[in-house]
């Protein structure tokens, strides 16, 4: 039977919602949300401009920085790709989680302005 | 110096045979390591033992200005410079148009020393620092190699590169600029970057990112980084290498590596605005689409994901095609500059920029310095390259695409030979020890169970083969490193400040003619008297005479160093008026011509009028009219009138013309241009002779002021 598009959508969903464990949910739920602010950002950018263009980046950056942080922190706390991170546990992970995120933070903070 | 596995020891003595073979392993490891640093230190200090700890050059004098400056008045100060000492009348905002990195690290090993009480001088900090980052070079590109191959190979890249001429031409005592501290950060940011796709570890990214920050920090180079590591998650994702961990370790050293180097106020918002970046910015997209495409793939069947992908990549081609073009169209994305055009296409400089093409560091390679500056490593790098191709894993191809990026962009331009030595060393390292290795296994070194042992059929002469190759492959490390200590000592050696020469007997005469003039400035000239020469000239100028200078070797207003490449040759009615509008109280020039010294202004005065007749103000000045009919450079009795009326050559050649220079010779003979010079009797109208050095190397002139009447004479 030919597929459409919106049964492969659904399709994905119904894998998502059964498959996923909670702690992936969690995760993709923060992630939903970083991308929303940072669609808000961009909205405003688009609609009033960029003018303390510093700020508009930090601001933006640290969205983008956020998002990608925390796909590597689900990447690597999801059991299904143990196989790639050895020796990285799910408390390492998140340790250089946060790491990462005073890093990106303080330079933030000082791009801010 | 040969640095290669020894094979296991018969006789070791006592104390090492109570250690395990581990811990054996790793004192041989550390006491390598230890020599190759105190080599690639000392081998550095010919200058200082030859001459004195001085800074050489030109652009380190202007390094060693700021960062004495920093040191003085502190970070706030530096940061907030505005410099009226050069580019007279237009100064110059020193805080934001430099890399800060150099001068910041000096300092705080200068401020370090004294707090423990070691009052070391910060001139001593300068001279000494490119040595020091050099053995620490030494030491990154053993664990950048030992990520690629192993510890073996490692060491004999740590071996290599602590002599490779190629890095020490910029790396003596002395030679105080960015490349020096530039490429051990350069190969630490690649160390940890090879460490982090290995492992997928967010802390390795972080740390390659904070790597990346000091490079920026430190070098304009860091351009060819951030295009080479985007290379390569694209050759990945091309070979279908692409995994999480390369994902991981991309996106987190793009986000973090970006935003931290528009901290940096001479960078300032150009990672997201300039074409140079913009490569790493589309790997950096297309990146977050393949990992998404990977994990909707994980759950969906073949059908419904092919379906759904021709969907989304219609849609997603057209929305980026659309934004880049508005995007470009309205200017957001600055075009590529002058000096990465002339990287791409080798002639774009020669044509269009004359003041590119003049420096003599970005003329392109020539062959024969390849061999100059590598040695042996030009024959065994493509044997390395080899050997990353058999075995060919995520760290290899990234070595591969660093080797073969960087040996194109020395082919164009000289200076960039800095960054191909260190992959040459690795890339040499890993053949060296791959062939010893395999080898080494088939040296018979027991010879009393010779007989016992049958000869294998399918590999006749074993052993002899085996010693021949290893034989060979030691001779070769040895002439190698005669080589490099030969080209150290001779060519790389000379601090330009002050010259030497063999005299007649042998012995060695010094000519310290520009520290003498600098000096005459510094003691004989009011405190605000504006100097006017060459551009080559302007930082040392500021540095040692401590005087306003028009241009100076930071090349960023073309229009202002054309106006001096006018004054100098036009006529000296011409001139005295352009210098009048210049506020010029004084001219230096230098003048080999005596001494047989060159590199001076009458060999670089065709540059001068190149540059200073491709503005519109100087127009007038063709170069042609500086040729003989028949398109010679002359300066004697047939060169071109225009050429013998000008201000450079009746200022080099004032007085000259009743001096005797060499036996045999008529008087006024020009030993550089090997001459008599045309244009003997004339006196200077608007000018006079201030002073002139011992050796006449440096010829100072004082502007005369207008007369009474208000005319010029």
């Amino acid at each position: 039977m030919p597929e459409t598009i919106t049964t492969a959508v659904s399709k994905f969903y119904n894998e998502y919602m059964t498959s996923t464990s909670k702690k992936l949910k969690c995760i993709d739920a923060y992630l939903l949300y970083v991308m929303l602010t940072g669609i808000i950002q961009f909205l405003y950018f688009c609609l009033v401009g960029s003018f303390p263009f510093n700020s508009f980046l930090s601001g933006f950056i640290s969205c983008i920085g956020s998002f990608v942080l925390a796909v590597c922190l689900r990447l690597q706390v999801n059991p299904q790709n143990k196989s790639e991170f050895l020796g990285i546990g799910p408390e390492r992970a998140f340790a250089d989680f946060i790491f990462a995120h005073i890093i990106l933070h303080l330079v933030v903070i000082n791009f801010i302005g | 110096m040969v640095v290669t596995r020894a094979a296991p020891e018969r006789k070791v003595p006592n104390w090492l045979q109570r250690m395990s073979v581990e811990k054996q392993d790793m004192i041989l490891k550390i006491s390598i390591l230890t020599i190759c640093c105190i080599l690639s230190f000392s081998t550095r200090l010919f200058s200082v033992l030859r001459f004195e700890s001085v800074i050489h050059e030109f652009d380190p004098y202007f390094n060693y200005r700021t960062t004495r400056f920093l040191v003085e008045e502190g970070f706030y100060n530096f940061h907030n410079w505005f410099d009226d000492r050069a580019w007279y009348p237009l100064g110059r905002i020193i805080g934001g148009t430099i890399y800060p990195g150099l001068m910041i690290t000096s300092a705080i090993f200068y401020h370090l020393m004294h707090f423990i009480h070691f009052t070391i001088d910060i001139r001593n900090v300068c001279v000494f620092l490119a040595p020091l980052f050099s053995s620490l070079t030494a030491l990154v590109t053993y664990v950048l190699t030992k990520e690629l191959k192993d510890a073996a190979a490692g060491l004999v890249a740590a071996a290599m590169i602590s002599i490779v001429p190629g890095y020490i031409s910029r790396s003596v005592a002395g030679s105080y600029d960015n490349e020096g501290i530039a490429i051990f950060c350069m190969l630490l940011t690649y160390a940890w970057w090879i460490k982090s796709v290995k492992t997928g570890s967010l802390f390795w990214a972080i740390m390659c990112s904070l790597a990346y920050f000091y490079m920026v920090s430190s070098w304009g180079g860091y351009v060819f980084l951030i295009n080479l590591i985007p290379l390569h998650v694209l050759v990945l994702m091309a070979t279908g290498r692409f995994s999480h961990r390369v994902y991981v370790a991309y996106s987190t050293v793009y986000c973090l590596g970006t935003l931290l180097s528009m901290q940096i106020s001479f960078v300032g918002f150009m990672p997201i605005q300039t074409s140079e970046h913009m490569a790493a910015l589309g790997v950096f997209g297309l990146c977050q689409i393949h990992a998404f495409i990977d994990y909707v793939r994980s759950k969906l069947t073949r059908e419904q994901f092919s379906l759904l992908f021709r969907a989304v990549i219609l849609v997603a081609s057209i929305a980026s095609l659309a934004l880049g073009g508005i995007a470009m169209a309205s200017g957001k994305i600055a075009p590529w500059t002058g000096r990465f055009y002339s990287l791409l296409d080798p002639s774009y400089a020669k044509n269009n920029i004359p003041i590119i093409a003049s420096v003599s560091e970005h003329q392109p390679t020539t062959w024969s310095s390849f061999y100059f500056d590598l040695q042996m490593l030009v024959f065994m790098f493509p044997a390395g390259l080899y050997f990353c191709f058999k075995k060919l894993t995520d760290a290899n191809i990234f070595i591969i695409l660093y080797g073969v990026t960087s040996i194109y962009f020395a082919g164009v331009m000289v200076r960039l030979m800095l960054v191909l030595a260190p992959v040459m060393c690795i890339l040499s390292a890993i053949a060296v020890s791959s062939t010893l290795n395999t080898h080494m296994k088939n040296l018979d070194v027991s010879r009393q169970d010779k007989k016992a042992k049958k000869t294998d059929i399918n590999y006749p002469f074993k052993n002899e083969v085996a010693t021949t190759v290893v034989v060979l492959v030691t001779l070769f490390l040895v002439t190698y490193t005669f080589h490099c200590t030969w080209v150290t000592s001779e060519a790389y050696s000379s601090p330009s400040i002050v010259l030497s020469a063999r005299g007649g007997d042998g012995s060695r005469i010094i000519f310290d003619d520009f520290r003498e003039a600098y000096y005459w400035l510094r003691q004989n000239t009011p405190e605000d008297a504006k100097v006017m020469s060459w551009w080559d000239y302007g930082y040392q100028i500021t540095a040692m005479a401590n005087r306003t200078i028009l241009v100076d070797n930071n090349t960023w207003n073309n229009t202002h160093i054309s106006r001096v490449g006018q004054a100098m040759s036009s006529t000296e009615d011409k001139a005295y008026e352009i210098m009048r509008e210049l506020d010029v109280n004084y001219v230096l020039v230098i003048f080999g011509g005596l001494t047989g010294y060159s590199s001076d202004d009458i060999n670089k005065f065709l540059w001068m009028v190149r540059i200073g007749g491709s503005t519109d103000r100087g127009a007038h000045i063709k170069e042609t009219d500086y040729f003989t009919p028949q398109g010679e450079f002359r300066i004697d009795k047939d060169g071109s009138s225009t050429m013998l009326n000008c201000l450079m050559y009746k200022m080099c050649y004032y007085r000259f013309g009743s001096v005797y220079t060499e036996q045999g010779k008529p008087t006024g003979y020009d030993r550089v241009r090997n001459a008599e010079i045309g244009n003997k009797d004339f006196e200077l109208d608007v000018l006079e002779e201030a002073y002139t050095t011992e050796h006449w190397l440096v010829r100072i002139y004082k502007v005369k002021d207008l007369d009474n009447r208000g005319r010029t004479r």
